[in-house]
């Protein structure tokens, strides 16, 4: 395999890569400071996708879709957290999984009702859907590049807000001793529902910019969904900076596995899982009591 | 409906003479059936995929199928038929049970299904134990006419060898000498791609990678990245649905599409054409039909079914179609009488069908004998190009019917 070759490969895991941490740091807030695990978190992924066709076909701009996708996503995720996800906070984990898999349920057939059943397209935005020529019969599709960059510049944002600010440190609190911090006077009633609203906003996010080269179709969520708990428990549960590390192991893991043992790809990244767990049983940036 | 229908009390005189009709059809119930035993409605039982990723294929199979069965005014062979229908949702481990309540329950007399060759296969092994008619409308899986071929099954459709074996001569004469092959790790892409390189060896051409990804995973990016270095003079790929879609947008974004020519299986642009729009321009794929084969037949139906649900008929609503045109040529050979079964599966088995895909016969296995079609997408149309092999016969590998 030639540099050139190999350079792509990379570059096709690290676009992999970062897609996927889009979706599992989301899940990874919600779990790491709401302690709710969301089994219908796939199932937003597969509604930002939804909403991205949609959006693009009446508004006619793909970046028109992508706001008022993630927008509809925050919307959604404040509505449930305010009428189901509460009740869930300090129950045990059966009970969330009951709830989150109902919602699963229900999301998919208001996607049938609203969508149907078909397989869809999204085209790109125009200025982004060339490609570029790498050598004479390689090339890579900007808009593929375009995701790499935008992705890296979310998760950037995300550490910023979560380390830098002081919405960060209500939830680094919330997330280290909520008693101490309601104490010291933080309502975490609200707190709690943008948490919620922008982890289903980050996989209905992950949705929407994958759908230009994924299609849109039912059922896409649920490979996007075993995959982030994949991501987050191999990263550390609850750690966002896990959720980076993780997404972009299994990013290599999973284009180079293709490409030089494809008769195993299929269980490589589940062999990496097994054998982090077993040198870090809380995951590579996890903590050990967490 | 006004919801006032649904909501309105029942009267008092309404009910009486309902229950009085009740009881009369009650009382009557066994002369009924003992003096018109004969006359008695067949019940088609329709096994198919009525929901899920394969919901859009079940729904025009089933709508070909009637629609077939309203053109002989709702009787074949003279009989009037019923229907009972059971969603298979494309699971192959309920498959057996939704089998089971059909024939014991139900008391299907025929059995129609399905789409997935996994639940294919466990309806095969029901039909086989319960002497069932099945008539199988789609499902490829080389073995259901193969090692589990029985005188009671019966295939509308294709088998998996059947669709891509021509394939392999079409492109060693079209002067290529090497190929990569890509699809999914499953029974159907394995069969699909096996066929095609078969053919496309013996013909001396050779195969560079034979590259695969788990069934039904959809990130081939890595693999077009891989193509691109091995640089065959083509690629040769089976995928269908929701992952051919992205499959060909992924290898025209790439670019491949301008330096390595992409053939496949009819079901790469099958049903998926339209989502894929542009990228999809130029592929050639081998299929039992082709939108605009231009035979009276296919006109005819075309129109028909366009009449009847408002949607363009495809090759899914045309095997559904045909299933029940081999079914009325059974119970028209036995004038209806379902019990003459012998009789009436040997004329089935001796049937020349002139359906819209051409003329259609069937081979001691009982899989279709029929043209395969090279087609090529202009304009968003898998159009006809030529007749890749005319009448090909499954070689029915492992059956013992003689």
């Amino acid at each position: 395999m030639d540099l050139i070759t190999f350079g792509v490969q990379l570059l096709n895991a690290v676009q992999y890569g970062t897609v996927l941490f889009l979706v599992a740091s989301g899940l990874t807030l919600v779990f790491g400071i709401l302690g709710v695990i969301n089994l219908a978190h796939g199932a937003f992924y597969m509604l930002g996708a939804y909403l991205a066709y949609w959006l693009t076909l009446v508004t006619g701009s793909f970046a028109l879709a992508m706001l008022g996708g993630v927008t509809i996503a925050f919307i959604a995720g404040m509505l449930l957290e305010t009428m189901f996800v509460r009740l869930l906070y300090g129950r045990d984990h059966l009970a969330q999984v009951l709830l989150s898999f109902g919602l699963i349920l229900v999301i998919d057939e208001v996607r049938q009702l609203l969508f149907g059943k078909d397989v869809h397209a999204v085209a790109p935005p125009a200025w982004l859907s060339g490609s570029i020529q790498l050598t004479d019969n390689l090339s890579y599709s900007v808009y593929r590049l375009a995701i790499c960059i935008f992705c890296l510049c979310v998760a950037v944002a995300i550490f910023l807000v979560i380390s830098r600010t002081k919405i960060g440190m209500i939830v680094r609190a919330g997330a280290e001793n909520r008693e101490m911090a309601r104490v010291l006077g933080i309502k975490f009633d609200r707190v709690n529902r943008y948490v919620f609203a922008v982890g289903i906003a980050l996989a209905a996010l992950g949705g929407i910019v994958i759908a230009p080269i994924s299609t849109v179709f039912p059922g896409m969520g649920d490979g996007m969904l075993i995959l982030s708990f994949v991501v987050i428990v191999l990263g550390g549960i609850g750690s966002v900076a896990g959720a980076a590390v993780g997404a972009l192991l299994i990013g290599l893991t999973d284009t180079f596995g293709k490409v030089f043992f494809p008769s195993a790809s299929s269980i490589l990244i589940y062999v990496l899982m097994a054998a982090v767990l077993i040198w870090r049983p809380s995951g590579i940036l996890g903590r050990p009591n967490a | 409906m006004a919801i006032d229908d649904f909501m309105r009390p029942l009267s008092r005189r309404g009910l009486l003479s309902g229950a009085a009709g009740a009881a009369t059809l009650a009382a009557a119930g066994p002369f009924r059936s003992a003096a018109f035993a004969q006359n008695a409605p067949l019940k088609v039982g329709m096994m198919l995929p009525y929901t899920g990723t394969f919901a859009k294929l079940g729904q025009f199979i089933d709508d070909g199928f009637r629609l077939y069965v309203e053109q002989k005014g709702g009787k074949l062979g003279g009989r009037e038929i019923a229907f009972v229908q059971v969603d298979d949702e494309s699971k192959p481990e309920a498959a057996t049970d939704n089998m089971n309540r059909l024939v014991g329950r139900e008391k299907a007399d025929v059995v129609v299904g399905t789409v997935h060759s996994g639940v294919a296969m466990a309806m095969v092994k029901v039909a086989r134990d319960t002497k069932t008619l099945l008539i199988i409308p789609n499902a490829g899986a080389n073995d259901a006419t193969g090692p589990a071929c029985a005188p009671n099954i019966f295939r509308t459709s294709f088998s998996n060898w059947q669709s891509t074996y021509p394939m392999g001569k079409v492109m060693a004469d079209a002067g290529i000498k090497n190929v990569v092959t890509i699809s999914w790790r499953y029974t159907a892409g394995a069969e699909m791609v096996g066929a095609f390189a078969e053919n496309f060896t013996k013909n001396g051409g050779k195969v560079l990678a034979d590259l695969t990804v788990p069934f039904p995973e959809v990130e081939f990016q890595a693999l077009i990245t891989q193509i691109a270095t091995l640089k065959p003079d083509a690629v040769f790929s089976f995928f269908a649905g929701g992952g051919a879609v992205k499959f060909v947008k992924d290898y025209a974004a790439a670019g491949l599409n301008k330096t390595i020519p992409l053939y496949g299986a009819g079901f790469l642009t099958d049903g998926t054409i339209e989502a894929q729009g542009a990228a999809a321009d130029g592929i050639k794929t081998t299929l039992h039909y082709a939108d605009n084969l231009d035979n009276p037949a296919n006109l005819a139906f075309l129109k028909a079914f366009k009449a009847k649900t408002g949607k363009d008929g495809d090759i899914y609503a045309v095997q559904g179609y045909d299933a029940a045109a081999l079914l009325d040529i059974g119970l028209t050979a036995v004038g209806g009488d379902f019990t003459a079964r012998d009789k009436m599966l040997a004329a089935m088995g001796a049937a020349k069908i002139d359906s819209p895909r051409g003329p259609l016969s069937f081979n001691k296995a009982h899989n279709p004998i029929q043209n395969i079609y090279l087609r090529e997408v202009r304009n968003g149309r898998n159009e006809l190009v030529s007749i890749a092999q005319a009448n090909v016969d499954d070689p029915a590998r492992g059956c013992k019917i003689s």
